[in-house]
């Protein structure tokens, strides 16, 4: 069925973002790579609530879709204010806390 | 496609809202707004004003959930079972009202002297409140996914509150790169249970997964959605963040991170287990038996080495979290379920006010001696003897010693799992014990050197307490010793019957299978 394609699609996309978020140290990638991880959740829902015949699976991305934005936005913020601290945005050099 | 949707517009029937039970989250909503605008127009020296009103609507919409408890017929139920509000719903709601109210107070005088932002401060903070509150309410993965994230989201911005300090920054970023990464993993469980269940809602998720007869699908679902809230409540090997953020963050924002965000984390945790997954205890009970030996033993042995004392409470609050998670690794054994519930609730209850208690402890101390190593409490006893037992009132409790509140929690613990009687159940109660014996070693720790230690600075002139913190120290004070001294009190916020209602459902589902 048409549909299993775009499960298949979405567990890429998931692995993808998976490794994106282990592997990267550039904050706007790794804000990226989340998004790619939430895109494959909004493709799996649409995908079952096609196979299932069910809406309320749509009405679940939806939602998802209005979140991420959100939480998108507060990260690029955050981003943002930690380039204007230390005029860089590399995950690894934030480390002043160990132990 | 929009032609078939406004013909079924027509059979359309507004769902019957009852108001009362959402007056709780009414007055919250109705608050944030106020606030808002007040801040506005608010000129900076009045901004204290804020604090006390946010203050005011923190009780005002406790008093509805009074309202409720005292009429407790039975459950209401709204939006076709998907937003429900029973016993365990208002005990809860009552609790995150109450330790916001805790953190308001605390968090006056930090934020009045150290010139942050109060006003946006109080609108985040009753929006996560606002999210804990609906958390304890929602019965659907759609509206545990938005109360989630109502209570995160805010949460991320209050840790990086001091957005000039880099600690604070660090705290911030490395909350939400982990928070919105765990909550990504979770949604993604959530769409497999969805695809296999064909439902988002609770209890009927809950009647299709069946116990030994899992497919592949349904048990990743199960397993990331466990990893998600295993992220929020930071057990080990999800607790990174943790320690880093409560170091960082404003001591206020660490103190609501590690009561009521954990807190919520644990209510959908068990909300999830009872509700969706009765009949799916062949995967999460190892799962969480493991995290639970792992949380309180890495959690015990790193905070042991701590010489910050935050950092420590930190790691103190991780190995806590493990005691919470114990009960529920044997959620699904018939003669443990209640009890397990139970242990939940009331752990949560009392962990909440003796962990709220040592932070206002080390805010107060703290303002004196601007040092946040353990260090630094010494010759507390010679020139601030009252603090001094409120110290050792908390780290007592939080080290299980009677008659304070700890001590009762964790016998509850160890009593439900116990009663689950199997050999894993010994085990894991074993491991508890030590870790219990480990744990009071890094109280005793603060306490000898509030006891015995000179002052390190020779600095011996009182310390000077405003009076929020005071009333902050009171409540969680009374908190903890009225249960220690008379456990029956909570004993039976404890007791719920069941969430829902849902053991008609499951009762089906076996006597068909």
């Amino acid at each position: 069925m048409l549909a299993v394609n775009f499960l298949l699609l979405a567990a890429v996309l998931f692995c993808i973002g998976v490794f994106g978020v282990i592997a990267r140290r550039n904050a706007v990638m790794v804000l990226m790579s989340i998004e790619l991880i939430l895109n494959a959740v909004n493709l799996n829902l649409v995908a079952f609530a096609l196979m299932n015949n069910n809406q309320e699976g749509q009405v679940f991305a939806l939602y998802v879709i209005a979140i991420a934005a959100a939480e998108v936005g507060v990260g690029l913020a955050m981003v943002l204010m930690i380039y204007r601290n230390r005029k860089s945005i590399a995950l690894d050099e934030l480390s002043e806390m160990k132990g | 496609m929009l032609a078939s949707l406004f013909a079924q517009a027509t059979d359309w029937v507004a769902p019957t809202i009852d108001w009362h039970a959402i007056a709780p989250e009414l007055v919250l909503v109705v608050g944030i707004n106020i606030i808002l605008l007040l801040d506005l127009s608010l000129a900076d020296a009045k901004k204290w004003m804020l604090a006390t009103l946010s203050g005011f609507v923190m009780l005002g919409a406790l008093v509805p959930v009074v309202t409720l408890f005292v009429i407790g017929d039975d459950s209401r139920s709204m939006f076709g079972g998907r937003y429900v509000i029973d016993e365990y719903a208002l005990v809860l709601k009552g609790f995150f009202l109450l330790v916001a109210y805790v953190v308001i107070l605390m968090s006056q005088t930090e934020l009045e002297e150290g010139g942050y932002y109060q006003g946006e401060f109080y609108v985040l903070m009753l929006c996560s409140v606002l999210g804990m509150v609906m958390m304890t309410s929602s019965r659907d993965l759609v509206s545990i996914f938005v109360a989630l994230e109502l209570l995160s989201i805010p949460a991320y911005m209050l840790a990086a509150w001091n957005k000039r300090n880099p600690k604070s920054n660090e705290a911030g970023m490395k909350y939400y790169l982990l928070g919105v990464f765990a909550s990504a993993i979770m949604l993604y469980g959530m769409s497999l249970l969805f695809g296999a269940t064909n439902s988002t809602l609770l209890t009927e998720i809950g009647a299709t997964l069946v116990d030994g007869n899992l497919s592949g699908i349904e048990v990743v679902g199960v397993v990331f959605v466990i990893s998600g809230f295993a992220f929020k409540i930071s057990a080990v090997p999800f607790h990174t963040w943790a320690p880093d953020t409560y170091e960082g963050a404003p001591t206020p924002v660490t103190a609501f991170l590690s009561v009521a965000s954990k807190a919520a984390g644990f209510v959908a945790l068990v909300t999830i287990i009872y509700l969706a997954f009765p009949n799916a205890s062949d995967v999460y009970q190892p799962f969480i038996w493991v995290l639970a030996a792992l949380t309180m033993t890495v959690g015990n042995v790193l905070a042991l080495r701590q010489t910050n004392i935050v950092r420590m409470l930190a790691y103190s609050s991780v190995s806590q979290g493990g005691f919470i998670l114990m009960p529920l690794a044997f959620a699904g054994e018939a003669n443990a379920s209640g009890s397990a519930l139970n242990a939940v609730v009331v752990y949560l209850l009392v962990y909440g006010f003796m962990n709220l208690g040592a932070f206002a402890t080390v805010i107060a101390v703290s303002r004196k001696t601007r040092s946040g190593e353990i260090s630094s409490f010494g010759g507390l006893f010679s020139y601030a003897p009252g603090m001094a037992v409120l110290v050792t009132m908390f780290f007592a409790s939080l080290a299980g010693i009677p008659p304070l509140g700890g001590w009762f929690a964790k016998f509850n613990a160890f009593k439900a799992v116990l009663d689950a009687q199997s050999s894993w159940a010994y085990v894991l109660a074993s491991i508890a014990a030590v870790n219990t014996v480990i744990s009071a070693a890094y109280y005793m720790k603060v306490l000898r050197t509030v006891w015995m230690d000179e002052a390190p600075d020779g600095d011996t002139s009182p310390i000077n307490t405003p009076s929020p913190i005071k009333a902050a120290l009171g409540l969680t004070l009374v908190g903890t010793l009225v249960v220690g001294v008379y456990p029956q009190s909570v004993a039976n916020f404890g007791d719920l019957e069941d969430l829902t209602g849902t053991t008609e459902l499951v009762v089906v589902v076996d006597a068909g299978g």
